[in-house]
């Protein structure tokens, strides 16, 4: 099994932390992993992405050019990795702030309405968590109790009353595809 | 506590198993992209467990000079900077491998020059491997390629530091300092005792007891004819260095017809292109050298006499390209694929530059 | 009186500190730093620390300080000695850390380093000799020249629209909270002296017992490169110097 995957949007979206959460849950699970952020003042506002590489072997490039799956939270993301999902690849999007869909037919497109969902909880922390959900639901990769395993680990303990809120956010995401 | 599998960042994984290992002192200043390696040691908080020292110095210029004064009293000792600081440390680099002095200093390569860019780099190899700062003399260097290597040769680089009495730099790059991957961290062990480092660094500044003459660790010798005795003998040293320490990993060898050069992280960027041309039937392998200096000359004049030609990719304008023509003594031609400015090349880049070099028959 | 009474140990009525040793110092005549020296190494034996004792040479004419005072010595790269003099004493804190730093070494290029250590209150002495030129170099101007004075680089004499004012850097450090003690001495005459050597004393006592930083500042002279005799140097000193870097003592939070 290996799955390279990029998840692309804003700074302050969450990107990263996704990607952190999914990395550590790939860890629970005894996989290799590798977590590579764009850095630097992209974090604060700008484009935000990191590649997130989860392998039952040891991993090569952590730069990528194809991936296997894409989770994309705005539109220069989109414009900017569309292209670039394999064949057969899947693409995860919220349609919340994109203008032009995807447009591709080789691959597998998922819309998740992961903002709309995120507003109606009332809780704007967990959008990152919607999608994940969402990717965990069309991609299997790990299972729910090692993300929340992760999260456990990666949360100061003072935060783990998020937890739960987390779990659901999850699951929502889930529900979502 | 025993060693512990954790998932962290290269900058992050460095101070974690500086403190296992048992460093005396770090001090650094801030500067991206290695930052999180003062962070993570205030964070940690050492002093309190191990008793390591760790301190913000004022700037680059001092916090070399602290390593300089904590190494000479045989502690172990290290600082980390980026690209700019580096530069800002070479006076005192100098200084610390003319006192033949055990320490680590370690760059989380940037793009330059001048203040450049935060993005990573590798154009900072002939700093590290020719010298850097003023005079005859060499530092062994290390090229991680992981964050486990990140944490394995902060334990590696002490270890020949001492064995040897000379600085060793970790020469990484804003690729492995800054992503995170799995990391086994090695398990605790203490700091050494007073009784060990004096056995172990009888020429320490530790103050004077009454058994013995003054110890004096200076780097300023006058008289010519000594000095140039000194340098003889820092030279006979890297030149047991170099028949002793030299690393480098080769992957697929064995068969290949062409060879890419690569350190660090490039190394594995290389690796995954060399995977995609070898579904194409193109018999590629790929020579990494873990130390910089000493350079693996004898791998490459061996893979040199057997393949088409060589490309070395590194993130700078070509600069280990030249050590890798010295080694391979115009056997085989070798050509340069770099990107700079902070640019890091992806796999298909690296493929296009062996197809515009190369054209394999088919 | 013989040779031979003299020397015989119940007739000594001076003598040199058993760690200066007899290697021919290469101080001019006249040069202040030799009775600097001969003072640290009768406050180290005096206090008998030698043992613990780690001096910091600078670059300048001590450069070589380590080779008259028998105690462990760090040379330092120029202006760097209370950065190396951090360290030592961080990892290694019961020991008695001090540097011995010229005009040029501590207040021009190492201003950042001398300035800081002080500022964090690092439990060092620091010894700096003031003589208003560099010596080592050949007699160029110091941070610390007078207006007027010349040197190989004010040949006219230092102008302050040139070349700034004479920087009173003890004055400075006195007003960061990280000194205990800062203090102005001399050398010129006996009861100068004896005053030093008890404000160098303090200045160690302090450090070993973690007070925070001290800074003994030494207005000395340079008959070689003030281009004057010993004694002429001397006068000069008294007269000139003094009125730019008053004696006595900066600040003292001990007493």
């Amino acid at each position: 099994m290996k799955e390279e995957i990029i998840i692309a949007g804003f700074g302050g979206q969450g990107v990263l932390s996704m990607g952190k959460i999914l990395a550590y849950a790939g860890l629970m699970q005894d996989l290799e992993v590798t977590w590579m952020p764009s850095y630097g003042p992209e974090q604060r506002g700008g484009t935000a992405n990191v590649t997130v590489i989860l392998s039952d072997e040891a991993i090569s490039s952590p730069v990528l050019n194809k991936y296997d799956t894409a989770v994309i939270l705005n539109q220069q993301s989109l414009d900017k990795f569309e292209p670039k999902v394999k064949p057969g690849g899947t693409l995860i999007y919220d349609p919340y702030s994109i203008h032009h869909a995807p447009t591709r037919t080789d691959i597998n497109v998922v819309a998740v309405p992961a903002m709309e969902a995120t507003l109606e909880m009332e809780s704007s922390k967990a959008y990152n968590m919607v999608l994940l959900g969402a990717l965990l639901k069309t991609r299997g990769l790990v299972e729910v109790e090692a993300v929340m395993k992760g999260l456990k680990k990666t949360l100061p303990e003072r935060h783990h009353h998020l937890l739960p809120m987390n779990r659901n956010a999850i699951l929502k995401g889930m529900e979502l595809v | 506590m025993e060693e512990e599998i954790r998932l962290m960042k290269g900058n992050e994984a460095v101070a974690h198993a500086a403190i296992r290992y048992g460093v005396d002192g770090y001090f650094g200043y801030p500067i991206t992209p290695q930052s999180e390696i003062l962070e993570t040691l205030e964070e940690l908080m050492p002093w309190d467990t191990t008793g390591m020292v760790v301190l913000q110095a004022e700037s680059e210029v001092a916090a070399i000079n602290m390593v300089y004064g904590g190494a000479s009293t045989g502690k172990a000792v290290m600082t980390s900077s980026s690209s700019p600081g580096i530069s800002l440390k070479m006076e005192g680099i100098s200084y610390v491998a003319a006192g033949e002095l055990p320490a680590l200093i370690i760059n989380c390569m940037r793009g330059g020059p001048g203040l450049g860019t935060i993005q990573p780099s590798q154009a900072d190899y002939f700093q590290a491997t020719k010298g850097g700062g003023h005079g005859d003399y060499r530092l062994i260097v290390l090229a991680p390629a992981t964050v486990q290597e990140m944490a394995d040769f902060v334990g590696l680089g002490f270890d020949l530091a001492f064995k040897y009495r000379n600085p060793v730099m970790m020469l990484a790059d804003g690729v492995v300092g800054q992503m995170m991957e799995k990391v086994v961290l090695p398990p605790y062990r203490p700091r050494r005792t007073a009784e060990q480092i004096a056995e172990q660094c009888p020429w320490a500044v530790t103050g004077k007891p009454a058994t013995r003459k003054p110890n004096v660790l200076t780097t300023l010798e006058l008289d010519p004819v000594l000095m140039e005795k000194h340098n003889d003998d820092l030279q006979e040293k890297y030149r047991i260095i170099s028949e002793n320490e030299v690393r480098y990993q080769e992957y697929y060898t064995d068969d290949c017809e062409y060879l890419i050069m690569a350190f660090g992280s490039v190394a594995r960027i290389c690796l995954k292109a060399i995977e995609e041309l070898r579904k194409e039937g193109v018999k590629v392998g790929l020579l990494r050298p873990i130390t910089l200096w000493p350079f693996p000359s004898d791998a490459v004049e061996r893979l040199a006499s057997k393949v088409k030609g060589i490309i070395v990719a590194e993130l700078n304008a070509g600069q280990m390209i030249e050590d890798v023509m010295l080694a391979s003594k115009n056997v085989t031609p070798v050509y340069h694929f770099g990107r700079t400015g902070g640019i890091v090349p992806d796999p298909q880049e690296v493929i296009d530059s062996f197809y515009n070099y190369f054209t394999p028959e088919p | 009186m013989t040779r031979d009474y003299i020397k015989k140990p119940e007739n000594i009525v001076a003598a040199k500190p058993r760690l200066l040793n007899d290697n021919t110092m290469h101080y001019c005549p006249g040069c202040s730093h030799g009775v600097v020296h001969k003072i640290i190494a009768q406050v180290i034996e005096e206090m008998g620390v030698e043992d613990k004792t780690i001096g910091i040479a600078p670059v300048g004419c001590a450069v070589m300080a380590y080779n008259y005072i028998d105690v462990d010595w760090i040379e330092a790269a120029h202006g760097r000695a209370p950065a190396i003099a951090t360290a030592v004493n961080r990892l290694n804190p019961d020991r008695l850390v001090f540097t011995y730093q010229g005009d040029g070494d501590f207040a021009a290029i190492g201003t950042a380093e001398s300035i800081h250590a002080a500022n964090r209150g690092e439990n060092i002495a620091i010894i700096f000799i003031n003589n208003a030129i560099y010596g080592m170099t050949g007699g160029q101007m110091a941070p610390t020249t007078l207006e007027g004075m010349k040197t190989a680089t004010t040949p006219y004499g230092r102008r302050v629209d040139l070349n700034g004012y004479p920087i009173k850097i003890s004055d400075i450090l006195a007003m960061l909270d990280g000194t205990c003690y800062v203090t102005r001495q001399a050398v010129h005459t006996p009861a100068a002296v004896k005053k030093a050597k008890k404000a160098i004393r303090q200045a160690f006592e302090n450090a070993l017992a973690h007070r925070g930083t001290s800074v003994v500042e030494i207005v000395a002279t340079c008959s070689s490169g003030w281009k004057m005799t010993p004694a002429k140097a001397n006068e000069w000193m008294a007269q000139h110097m003094t009125e730019k870097y008053p004696l006595g003592d900066l600040k003292n939070t001990v007493e």
